[in-house]
């Protein structure tokens, strides 16, 4: 028996090697990240299961469909928000179904620690009519991968394994298994299935629906979904909420318990508990999708449905021992200290001489003249130059939108219409949007960010930095000499604040690209 | 038997470097648990912090109940205060009392000691002082899981082992220079405890701890430092009013 200390995620990432495992994919995004880099970690010597970030989630997920389309097992790993971005490939792969088994690990962000929403997953997974598994810790992040595979492979479907941030980034001691080895090389063969033109979409959306039972079968025989009856107060408690009543029970509690960790929803399970009890409360690290359900539109008659949509728990946020305990009328632990009220906050920030902080200091100079100038910003670390004291960019909404928004608000006359977006953030969903403003003739002012690192969520590869950029920017038509490049470094401030004027100066699509490497990715190269 | 601990501080002090140290001496010990992290975002100077737990039987929650905690062990004065809700009624904090500065607002440093003082169950050490002394100013941390050794659960030995295997990587030098500063940090802190169970006041403490020359410092001199003090005040006003540090032994000569 073999023991590793693992976080959720690398917990994921093993499983999914010792599953057989053929390719990893997906794009850096917090709390996500360390599963893609464990495998590639753990892989890396034996060179034997392909593991390089792709431009997006929709590529990432693409790429793993076509790992299972060739009959081998890919693991695509991605945030909740990220899954937005794959939903065309995501919500069609369950209607041609699949090939080699095909997992979609998605860690969700209750609580937003690095996040722009906390939606749950769990309603894509039933949007799309998949089988989701949700680990309760990190042994069940490995083993429920070895499940997860051999389930897509069984059912012919992806399957989902939704996680959340506080079990993502919690270590534990998890026990593996002898490996399995990977499938052999075996294009599918089903062309019909693959090819969904309506009158295949309609054949192959009718197999996905006949599946449901099937899905629902295994949901409620399965022994994720335990069921202990006792009194008459009820819980439900789904995923890590099930260790948080744990945590909060004494022995001889008269609790009856269901712990759910397999979906889709087992109604007959549920069912079993609402006519055993007549109070029944909720727990779900993320939305009430459970909740709303067992109360349906009109609520059950003769039992009490209680949790976030009646105010036990709280509506938003992340779940935690103490709120549970709360829910459960259980009274607060003693404490040896008030929490201080008063005490100094220590926001993130950008690190010293890091050279967005120049970037925005030019920027913010270069626009000072400007009646109410606002800059369009996206995701990553340069989004921190919202905060004090640059205040320098004023929005952060999706992946790419930077440069869509400042050229709808360019549509409707506001001027300047500035975007700032990093170099990999370009690549990710910048391309099509700079495509559109080009031709049609924008007046929109890029900046690019090239620190030629992802760096906030910890300085993984950029697919378009240095001279791909400038390629990229060129190839989507940007006139060359509106193709600017600057070193964002104090000595050049008063040079790189003339460049940015003469641009803001011009009626056109011109893109400042501001180049010099992110300090971290130069301090990890040291090291 | 369970221990549930909060480690604290600024992103990028290795907060996660004294959670892998402790982790894996659970793991050898044959302990369940649980550690959860920040990653992300905060990181980025933010204030960070890490629910490790462990003990002899499962470890549910991966996140410490607030009033549950038995211990904080904090790289930097100001973030204590951030989580001690979280300490149970006779909960301990295992500070280092050098201050992380990158904020404007940052209180006093001897207005944090006072409440440090205040709240008592403390073990101070100046992590700064005694870093340099280990011979890297990076190895701050480590003094600060020192300091907390004897109020963990295992054998020096195993955490010890482990800032070993943690610094393998980093070269011969990095080991040693860890090594030399959680045994520095474990002596500080056991001396700056014996101070004040000897009867000195946790500021008068702090004050000597930081005039003793740290390559020196042994906790079995420290009630004959408190006995002296306490018979003559002077003695500290003395001692802090030289130019140079004072080896732990010069006690013996004062008494």
């Amino acid at each position: 028996m073999q023991r590793e200390v693992l976080l959720g995620d690398e917990a994921i990432g093993l499983g999914a090697i010792h599953a057989g495992l053929s390719g990893v994919y997906g794009y850096p995004g917090t709390p996500s990240t360390e599963i893609f880099e464990f495998v590639e970690r753990r892989t890396k010597a034996a060179g034997d299961v392909h593991a390089f970030w792709s431009t997006n989630e929709k590529v990432a997920y693409e790429e793993a469909l076509g790992m299972s389309w060739a009959g081998k097992r890919a693991l695509v790993c991605m945030k909740h928000v990220g899954l937005n971005v794959a939903a065309d490939a995501f919500m069609n792969s369950a209607v041609t179904g699949t090939n080699g088994g095909l997992v979609l690990a998605v860690a969700d962000d209750p609580g937003m620690h690095s996040s722009q929403n906390e939606q749950d997953s769990r309603l894509f997974a039933q949007f799309a009519l998949i089988p989701c598994l949700e680990p309760r810790d990190q042994q069940e992040c490995y083993d429920m991968m070895l499940e997860a595979f051999d389930m897509s492979e069984d059912l012919a479907l992806p399957v989902m394994v939704r996680l959340v941030t506080r079990l993502a980034h919690s270590r534990a001691a998890v026990v593996t298994r002898k490996p399995r080895p990977q499938n052999p090389l075996r294009p599918t063969r089903e062309i019909r299935k693959w090819t969904l033109l309506p009158s295949n979409a309609r054949v192959q959306y009718k197999h996905l629906t006949d599946k449901q039972p099937e899905l629902l079968r295994r949901a409620e025989e399965s022994a994720h979904n335990q069921l202990t009856l006792a009194g008459r107060r009820g819980v439900i408690a789904c995923g890590i909420a099930h260790n948080y009543v744990l945590e909060n029970l004494e022995n001889g509690h008269d609790l009856s318990v269901l712990s759910l960790a397999h979906y889709p929803v087992p109604g007959g399970r549920i069912r079993q508990l609402v006519e055993h009890v007549d109070d029944l409360l909720v727990l779900e690290d993320g939305y009430p999708v459970v909740e709303n359900m067992v109360r349906g539109l009109f609520g059950l008659s003769g039992v009490r449905v209680r949790g976030r949509m009646t105010g036990e728990v709280p509506r938003t946020g992340e779940l935690n021992p103490d709120l549970v305990r709360a829910a459960l009328e259980l009274p607060a632990h003693a404490t040896a200290h008030e929490p201080s009220p008063t005490l100094a906050g220590r926001p993130p920030a950008l690190c010293k001489g890091c050279p967005h902080t120049d970037t925005f200091r030019a920027l913010n100079e270069a626009l000072a003249g400007f009646d109410n100038p606002q800059v369009f910003s996206d995701i990553g670390c340069y989004t921190l130059a919202a905060l004090p004291p640059l205040e320098a960019v004023h929005s952060c909404v999706a992946m790419g939108a930077s440069i869509g928004m400042a050229s709808g608000a360019a549509h409707a006359g506001y001027r300047p219409a500035v975007a700032a977006i990093g170099d990999s953030t370009f690549a990710h969903g910048g391309i099509t949007p700079l495509l559109s403003a080009v031709q049609q003739g924008v007046n929109l002012k890029v900046i690019v960010l090239d620190n030629g690192t992802v760096g906030m969520t910890g300085t993984q590869r950029s697919m378009s930095t240095g001279d791909t950029l400038d390629q990229i920017i060129l190839g989507a038509g940007v006139v060359p000499d509106h193709l600017r490049v600057i070193e964002p470094t104090p000595a050049n401030h008063d040079a790189n604040v003339q460049i940015l004027r003469e641009e803001l100066g011009w009626d056109g699509t011109s893109v400042i690209i501001a180049r010099r490497t992110c300090l971290e990715a130069i301090k990890r190269k040291v090291s | 038997m369970q221990k549930n601990i909060i480690l604290a501080g600024v992103g990028g002090q290795g907060i996660l470097s004294i959670a892998y140290v402790i982790d894996n001496a659970a793991l050898d010990a044959g302990f369940h648990f649980k550690q959860a992290e920040v990653h992300g975002m905060a990181q980025r100077g933010g204030a960070v912090q890490s629910h490790l737990r462990y003990g002899d039987g499962p470890i549910h929650s991966d996140l410490v109940p607030t009033g549950r905690a038995d211990l904080i062990i904090s790289v930097e004065p100001l973030e204590v205060m951030r989580y001690w809700h979280y300490l149970s009624p006779d909960g301990w904090v295992v500070t280092s009392i050098t201050p992380y500065v990158n904020i404007s607002d940052y209180p006093e440093l001897d207005s944090l000691i006072e409440d440090l003082a205040a709240f008592g169950r403390v073990v101070l050490v100046d992590s700064n002082l005694l870093a340099r002394a280990a011979g890297n100013l990076r190895a701050q941390n480590t003094v600060v899981v020192g300091a907390a050794a004897p109020l963990l659960d295992f054998p020096d030995g195993m955490l010890e082992k482990h800032v070993e295997t943690l610094f393998a990587g980093k070269g011969q030098k990095t080991v040693d220079v860890n090594i030399r500063a959680f045994r520095l940090g474990r002596a500080a802190g056991l001396f700056f405890r014996g101070l004040v169970d000897g009867g000195l006041s946790v500021v008068d403490a702090v004050r000597l701890c930081r005039k003793i020359d740290p390559s020196t410092v042994d906790p079995a001199h420290a009630p004959a430092w408190a006995a002296a003090i306490r018979a003559d005040r002077r003695l500290l006003e003395q001692t802090l009013a030289g130019e140079s540090v004072v080896p732990c032994d010069r006690v013996a000569a004062l008494a």
